[in-house]
């Protein structure tokens, strides 16, 4: 199934507009001619990346298929809903380990960061469960979806946009306090951030332990959602 | 001194039982039982039934909306029946939904197929679903191909292919595994002659070579030529389930007569008590009555009365379509 998003849906239009060049050009957008400080705010970009990357895949799939009328042949198969559900979250979370990588590379050489023990350690598990959870989060928001693509690209970026703003990505979180921070705690994205400050030489401010641990709990709880949700949707639109 | 038991065996616990071919019970292919599906408050399909023997080219007939795509999501595991069971080849279709899935090839009615990948790697991706091995969907794929006259063609993306193309290529991977059943839901809609004709002469092939087909259209001659069984289903019910030829005989008020006059004439001036309808069939008119005697003998009359030339006339059997339309008539 994996294998069947990937050549079929890395090409699309919207997988590179939402996944590449929106992060980019917000990057630049918040970047350009303010002097920061690119090893405080860098890991906070390279999180938002890979959650735009990972989470732009999923969107796409279930409405792209209802549309072109595949998705029902695919409910033939001897496939089930969890097997298609996981297929989509690697498929997205696939690509976003490509562009993150590309991403990380880049920003090894522009900052060199100092890799130590930890850093080796807890990097892999952070890209990992990074791209998994926010795979997942695409695929769930595409599962109530009917054969209108664009209807759900308009929902995932309603859900995405404001998470980027409350994560510690344009804010450091050790600089937030309060309700805020109250609020930046319910975002996955805020664990990615945290953990990738920790593994590329900042202050983290929750330990990395529990980073993982709450991305590995979205991670379920979102993949449990969307086969819950996709269950009782699937043929919505047909 | 041991004696042998004369006309038994020495051993109390051998027995040999010959049964022939023909007494062995063969599972159906399908077995229905007591669909039923509701939206809401509108019943789709309601305490339909039927079994499907094996082997047989079977046909589910009815006008739009009428439920045959949603009995055919029923029995495919697309959509679950609020009351009732299905089983395939055997296997409840609920309890073990892979399973039973595993032995059907599906078109459904908008059955496409990836347009941005190939007709090869469409053919080797749906051969990957149904659990072929590398090997063999690719050996299956090119013999596909070629049989379905897309040789030369299998490595462009499908979005270049005319709709008769696609369709080709969809029917190709609903049977590159091989299934003992194949489901076609409206399978010639739409397509050209040529198309048409392939399309029908493989699934024919299939079935003589011993797969289950069922078989979905609005074409009723398609069905009569092709089906050694339907089932006529009309708002959410079967309302005959038989041969056609069976289906024919029951009729008789079906029957017709077909004349070819030299020049149009008003169907007002045949009617009769003999006559139920009259239609005009093309250039010639066909004379509806369960009396094909006293038909043509009113026939004759107007003849002589308007100085009309026969210039063909038959009678006719009911068709299956004749069959269907009064089957699935709208009450007065």
């Amino acid at each position: 199934m994996a294998i069947k998003d990937i050549k079929v849906y890395y090409k699309k239009a919207p997988v590179f507009i939402f996944g590449l060049i929106l992060p980019t050009f917000l990057f630049f957008a918040f970047f350009m001619g303010r002097n920061l400080d690119l090893r405080t705010y860098y890991p906070g970009f390279l999180a938002m990346s890979l959650f735009f990357t990972a989470s732009s895949v999923g969107p796409l799939i279930t409405p792209w298929e209802k549309q072109t009328g595949t998705f029902e042949r695919l409910l033939t198969l001897p496939v089930s809903i969890p097997v298609i559900i996981m297929g989509d979250t690697l498929a997205g979370a696939g690509f976003g380990l490509i562009i993150s990588g590309l991403v990380f590379a880049f920003g090894l050489f522009i900052t060199p960061f100092e890799i130590g023990l930890l850093s080796l350690l807890t990097l892999p598990l952070l890209f990992a469960l990074g791209n998994l959870c926010f795979a997942a989060l695409g695929v769930l928001l595409s599962s109530p979806a009917g054969p209108v693509p664009a209807n759900i690209m308009m929902l995932s970026s309603l859900v995405r946009f404001p998470l980027i703003f409350i994560s510690g990505v344009f804010v450091p979180l050790s600089e937030m306090s309060g309700a805020f921070l109250g609020v930046t705690m319910l975002s996955p994205l805020t664990y990615l951030v945290d953990g990738f400050n920790q593994a590329l030489g900042n202050e983290g401010v929750i330990p990395m332990a529990i980073d993982l641990l709450v991305l590995l709990s979205f991670t379920i709880a979102f993949l449990l959602a969307a086969n819950h949700v996709l269950k009782r949707k699937a043929l919505k639109g047909l | 001194m041991h004696r042998p038991l004369q006309g038994r065996s020495q051993s109390p616990f051998i027995s040999l039982i010959v049964i022939s071919p023909s007494q062995v019970h063969r599972m159906p292919a399908i077995v229905a039982e007591g669909l039923t599906k509701r939206f809401g408050d509108f019943v789709a399909v309601d305490n339909v039934s039927f079994e499907v023997p094996e082997k047989q080219f079977f046909g589910l007939l009815g006008p739009n909306g009428a439920g045959k795509t949603t009995t055919i999501r029923m029995l495919t595991g697309v959509l679950r029946p609020e009351e009732g069971k299905v089983f395939i080849m055997g296997v409840d279709m609920d309890r073990d939904p892979l399973k039973a899935k595993s032995s059907l090839g599906v078109i459904p009615e908008v059955g496409n197929v990836y347009p941005d990948l190939t007709a090869r790697e469409n053919l080797e991706m749906f051969g990957r679903f149904y659990g072929l091995t590398r090997r063999t969907r690719s050996e299956r794929a090119a013999a596909l191909l070629e049989e379905l006259g897309l040789g030369g063609r299998e490595d462009e993306p499908i979005k270049r292919f005319s709709k008769g193309m696609k369709q080709r290529v969809s029917i190709g991977c609903a049977i590159i595994h091989e299934p003992k059943l194949i489901f076609l839901d409206e399978p010639t809609e739409g397509l050209d002659v040529h198309s048409r004709r392939m399309i029908v002469d493989k699934v024919k092939r299939m079935n003589k070579a011993g797969s289950t087909v069922v078989l979905t259209t609005h074409n009723i001659e398609e069905a009569n030529q092709l089906c050694d069984r339907v089932c006529i289903v009309n708002r959410g019910n079967v309302v005959a389930l038989d041969t056609p030829s069976n289906l024919r005989s029951t009729f008789e008020g079906a029957r017709s007569v077909e004349v070819l006059f030299d020049r149009p004439v008003e169907c007002s001036e045949f009617s009769d008590q003999c006559i139920t309808r009259v239609e005009e069939k093309g250039n010639k008119m066909r004379f509806y009555t369960s009396d094909p005697d006293e038909a043509i003998r009113k026939v004759m009359k107007v003849r002589g009365e308007k100085g009309l030339t026969i210039l063909e006339l038959n009678t006719l059997a009911p068709s299956l379509e004749d069959v269907f339309v009064k089957l699935t008539e709208a009450p007065q």
